[in-house]
């Protein structure tokens, strides 16, 4: 396809990877951290980190909207779709998240709840509109990639006057978790970000400038494509050695400085800051998150069924947190891979094929290991 | 989540729809947060909503970076 194709060439691969391993100074170490999910699945798919010198370390972020989502939340929906009997709608993701007392979104479903997948806003709001003697909620997660989207069938439920259709918004902004990562232990030893494709292209380059002038932290925006990746690793590895830190874009096929316009208006029509919003892994983060401007009260499910949120602990045995802190690796967590697996996750990382352990699991988990004659 | 692929717009129908094709299957999407979109152009799609317009301009350029051999060589052959 173009525009992927291309982007995967292995002889191009090979000349960025040489350049790295010419231009990264082997007295120095380089923590670099990419903050999406779609770069820690790109590195893992690919095979990356084989192709880059033992002096270059890609920590993995929090940039997964499933992985950080609180079991607090899910048991929201949870309650939702078992004790109000709506119709609980959802992208796929979310459906195996463990929640409380041994429950999932799927499970649930089997329990008789009415839980759907959908590909898009556009399909649940069909949904509400097939099912008017319903009430249809939309589970609505991701970052600002995917805001935009909940914000025009927000809109569009307002014009059609629709009175069975409501959100739980669990949007979730990245500059926040960025600066969370920095404020925290971890945040010094980093050299540098591997900056967000898809949320770039929405927010633009701008929101990551005080990283760079503030925090002294280079940014550089990629492509989720492997070429991509490599070449913004090799520009973060130039800014390191030149002692220079900016916010530079790899990604200008889709990424502007001012990002989509159209796109932003729409979600500040529709939602405003919550004071705060808890993230799986990195706590309680103030102006984090996105809740529904007054003017579309009616359609904020957690209005409509006066849900209270409570803040449930992760599994004692999973180290989720401190993964997604980029504290430690999936293979340092005791059950990755024994109890927990992608078939019978623990943790929200093992879920989404996003998420560092399902990568590591997926496509990484024999490395390392000795290979033994029969 | 925020997995999203290029797909060319096949068909604009009205405002804020269009039929892109993604390697060979027809697909109806939203042009809602998009501007100016025409036959022709390439956008990455995600969640069924066209997010941004791609501009083949700067992949040619992106495509040729990749292919330059870092200057440290340069030097030092």
């Amino acid at each position: 396809m173009k525009y992927m194709d291309e982007f995967r060439d292995g002889e191009l691969a090979k000349i960025v990877a040489a350049n790295i391993a010419r231009e990264a100074d082997s007295g120095h170490r380089y923590n670099l951290m990419e903050f999406c999910g779609g770069h820690t699945h790109a590195i893992s798919r690919y095979g990356l980190s084989d192709l880059l010198p033992s002096t270059v370390r890609m920590i993995h972020g929090p940039g997964c909207p499933v992985c950080v989502l609180p079991i607090g939340r899910i048991d929201l929906a949870i309650r939702l779709a078992l004790e109000h009997k709506v119709i609980l709608c959802t992208y796929g993701d979310c459906l195996r998240v463990p929640a409380s007392d041994g429950l999932s979104l799927l499970k649930a479903k089997a329990r008789g709840a009415n839980v759907r997948t959908v590909y898009s806003t556009m399909d649940a709001l069909k949904l509400a509109q097939d099912h008017p003697g319903k009430q249809l909620v939309f589970f609505a997660i991701g970052f600002e990639t995917t805001t935009p989207p909940t914000a025009a069938i927000l809109k569009q439920a307002q014009a059609l006057g629709l009175k069975n259709f409501s959100v739980i918004c669990n949007h979730v902004l990245t500059p926040a978790a960025m600066h969370a990562i920095l404020a925290g232990q971890g945040g010094e030893r980093l050299d540098g970000f591997v900056g967000p494709a898809h949320v770039s292209t929405v927010i633009g380059s701008q929101p990551y400038e005080p990283f760079a002038s503030d925090y002294g932290k280079p940014v550089v925006i990629a492509g989720f494509e492997p070429l991509d990746v490599m070449q913004a690793i090799l520009m973060l590895v130039r800014q390191v050695n030149a002692g220079r830190a900016v916010v530079e874009n790899e990604f200008t096929r889709a990424v502007t400085r001012e990002g989509n316009k159209k796109a932003q208006a729409l979600v500040n029509d529709v939602f405003e800051l919550r004071d705060a919003f808890e993230w799986r892994g990195l706590g309680t983060i103030p102006l984090s998150a996105l809740k529904l401007r007054p003017a579309f009260a009616e359609f904020d499910a957690e209005l409509r069924f006066d849900l209270q949120y409570h803040s449930v602990p992760d599994h004692k045995a999973c180290e989720c947190g401190a993964i997604l802190r980029g504290e430690k690796r999936p293979q340092e967590c005791r059950i990755f891979g024994t109890v927990c697996t992608p078939e019978n996750p623990v943790g929200s990382c093992m879920v989404s094929s996003e998420g560092a352990c399902a990568a590591y699991y997926t496509y990484g988990r024999f490395k390392g290991m000795a290979v033994v004659a029969a | 989540m925020c997995l999203a692929i290029p797909a060319r717009i096949e068909q604009v129908n009205g405002a804020d729809n269009a039929i892109v094709n993604l390697a060979g299957v027809r697909k109806e999407i939203s042009l809602a947060l998009v501007e100016d979109v025409v036959v022709g152009d390439y956008v990455i799609v995600h969640v069924g909503y066209a997010l941004q317009k791609l501009d083949e301009d700067e992949a040619l350029r992106t495509l040729a970076l990749f292919a330059e051999v870092s200057e440290l060589e340069n030097s030092s052959s």
